[in-house]
């Protein structure tokens, strides 16, 4: 993982302090390269990974914990495996991406709503709230009940996991612009429209990349929660893992659970760089 | 718009009267009562500075002005459209660069892209801004940014320009550059100035008038003519005249403030 670290306050170089720009550096690539320690703990886990697996042989058991290499193996290279877990990707991968674009456009929307009135947010949030409480194991049967076991139900399932923080980092951006750049606008005149336009919703871009960030990881464990839950339809990543495991194929399973770590990890990531890349020129996302 | 300078016309009882408040008061709903009796008058070519203890309704006097807020009781009434408002932080958007800063209130007036770029460098120009208008606000120092709001408001060619101490947060030496800065486009434009500012020697060195309030509820409890002539000759500062008119507001001041 490349965390960007080199990057000097540009505030500090414009009003002419310089010797701060680089200390500042300085410290930064300081903590930046410290990426051998996380690399140390990974090896260790590895490690540990092995040493559990002997265990589990030892006693006979090894198939319920495979070594780490075999799980590499039928991750990448075993043939029966890998025809499985990688169309499992894909379809696991489009049941997460439109949950997560519902997700985005409703939480948007339903803040954007929420915001033109005091008492439309009191009246509405709770239930945003609820939303975030739901035992989705508990509503599944209905969803599936409503939307087919497939890929409908399973998109529905991502958006109820995906939707809050999207509702709720959007609501927060757009009551950021503080009182004196309101009042900027309520000089000229402005309209809610051309204010929600021109001020509310710049401020909130930051806000609304954090919450699209953290909605698209729970996208993610929307589209393997659901597929199990639901069961119907092209067969994601929670069905391969749920057969693999049933069929006592321990490397195909564990390999199944490393792919779709691994993808939630890369969705994370690529979501937090596009926010980076939308606001990071005026404000420090992290 | 025209930012061309106009030559100096002394304020006299012929100039247009731009802001007049007759018997103002402010009562909120919580019940605080800011603003008491303020008969204030302010005409083009006029720079008026309130001092005040904290919390006796200096700002609520400019929101009064600006239409943020409407007095409770007596007139207030303000002759122009063209307001220029001064935030007491510069108050730019971070998401827009200098330049889009500048264009924003005549984007807000719905004005054409060449139009508002023509007043944007017009105004970037005046405050002595030139070459950095693709920063962002974060790439400036204070002093620049406050600069970059002066430039926004004069897009607007004020009338009545208002600042809520808009040099508080500044150090001494760049409020002493700004102050000079803003004399001389009140020379150059000869708008009417109503200023609100804790210090004292600021308040003598850029005003044509100094008014003294009172604590809460805020009242005015004296004023003063600044006899110096603009446009003004930064060494003034230094002079015996100079000192002894500060320490008679600060005087008016403290006795206000009992
Ligand atoms: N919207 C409001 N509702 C209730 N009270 C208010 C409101 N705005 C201001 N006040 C009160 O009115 C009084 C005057 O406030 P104001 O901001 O005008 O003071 P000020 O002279 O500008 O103070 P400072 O020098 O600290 O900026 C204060 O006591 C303040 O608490
Ligand atoms: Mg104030």
């Amino acid at each position: 993982m490349v965390i960007n670290v080199t990057v000097l306050d540009p505030a500090a170089e414009a009003s002419g302090e310089k010797g701060t720009a680089r200390a500042r550096g300085r410290r930064f690539r300081v903590t930046g390269s410290t990426w051998w320690q996380p690399a140390l703990v990974f090896v260790a886990l590895v490690g540990l990974g092995y040493g559990i697996a002997g265990v589990f042989a030892l006693q006979g058991r090894g198939f319920l914990w495979p070594y780490p290499h075999e799980v590499l193996y039928a991750a990448v290279a075993e043939p029966a495996a890998v025809v499985q877990i990688y169309p499992a990707l894909l379809n696991s991968a489009l049941v997460a991406l439109t949950g997560l674009a519902c997700a985005v456009v409703l939480g948007i929307g339903a803040a954007t709503v929420m915001v033109q009135a005091r008492w439309i947010e009191r009246s509405f949030f709770p239930y945003a709230v609820i939303l975030q409480c739901l035992p989705i194991l508990a509503v599944a049967p209905l969803i599936g009940t409503i939307f087919g076991y497939n890929f409908a139900g399973k998109v529905v399932v991502t958006l109820l996991i995906s939707l809050f923080p999207m509702i709720a980092n959007t609501l927060f951006g757009l009551q950021a612009a503080d009182r004196a750049q309101r009042e900027l606008f309520q000089l000229q005149g402005a309209s809610r429209l051309t204010t929600l336009v021109k001020l509310q919703f710049p401020a909130a871009m930051p806000s609304i990349f954090v919450g699209l960030r953290n909605a698209a990881g729970l996208s993610v464990i929307g589209a393997i929660v659901g597929d199990q839950l639901l069961g119907q339809g092209s067969p994601g990543l929670g069905t391969a893992i749920t057969v693999f495991a049933s069929r006592t194929q321990g490397p195909e399973a564990f390999a199944s659970i490393l792919i779709a770590s691994l993808f939630g990890i890369a969705v994370f990531l690529v979501f937090g760089l596009l926010g980076r890349l939308a606001v990071g020129k005026w404000f420090d996302l992290g | 718009m025209t930012l061309t300078a106009s030559p100096p016309t002394s304020a006299g009882v012929g100039a247009a009267t731009l802001l007049d408040f007759s018997d103002v008061a402010m009562r909120f709903d919580t019940g605080t009562v800011a603003l008491e009796g303020v008969d204030l008058t302010v005409r083009r070519g006029e720079f008026v500075t309130v001092v005040g203890p904290s919390g006796c309704g200096k700002s609520t006097l400019l929101r009064i002005a600006s239409g943020l807020e409407t007095a409770t009781a007596g007139t207030a009434s303000v002759s122009t459209k063209r307001i220029g408002y001064v935030f007491q932080d510069a108050t730019l958007l971070p998401w827009r660069t200098v330049q889009r800063n500048v264009e924003l209130l005549a984007e807000l007036h719905g004005e054409s892209s060449d139009e508002r770029r023509r007043k944007a460098a017009a105004a970037i120009e005046l405050v002595g801004l030139t070459g950095f208008e693709k920063n962002l606000p974060k790439q400036l120092s204070g002093g620049m940014r406050m600069r970059t709001s002066l430039a926004r408001s004069l897009t607007l060619d004020p009338e009545l320009f208002l600042f809520d101490e808009p040099f508080g947060a500044l150090d001494e030496i760049t409020r002493e550059r700004l102050n000079d800065e803003l004399l001389r486009l009140f020379t150059e434009q000869q708008f009417a100035g109503l200023f609100i500012t804790h210090s004292v020697s600021e308040a003598v060195y850029l005003s044509t008038k100094v008014v003294v309030m009172s604590g809460r509820p805020g009242r005015i409890v004296k004023a003063f003519d600044v006899p110096f002539p603009m446009p003004r000759d930064p060494d003034i500062r230094y002079s015996a005249e100079f000192a002894d008119l500060v320490g008679e507001v600060s005087h008016a001041l403290r006795e206000g403030h009992r």
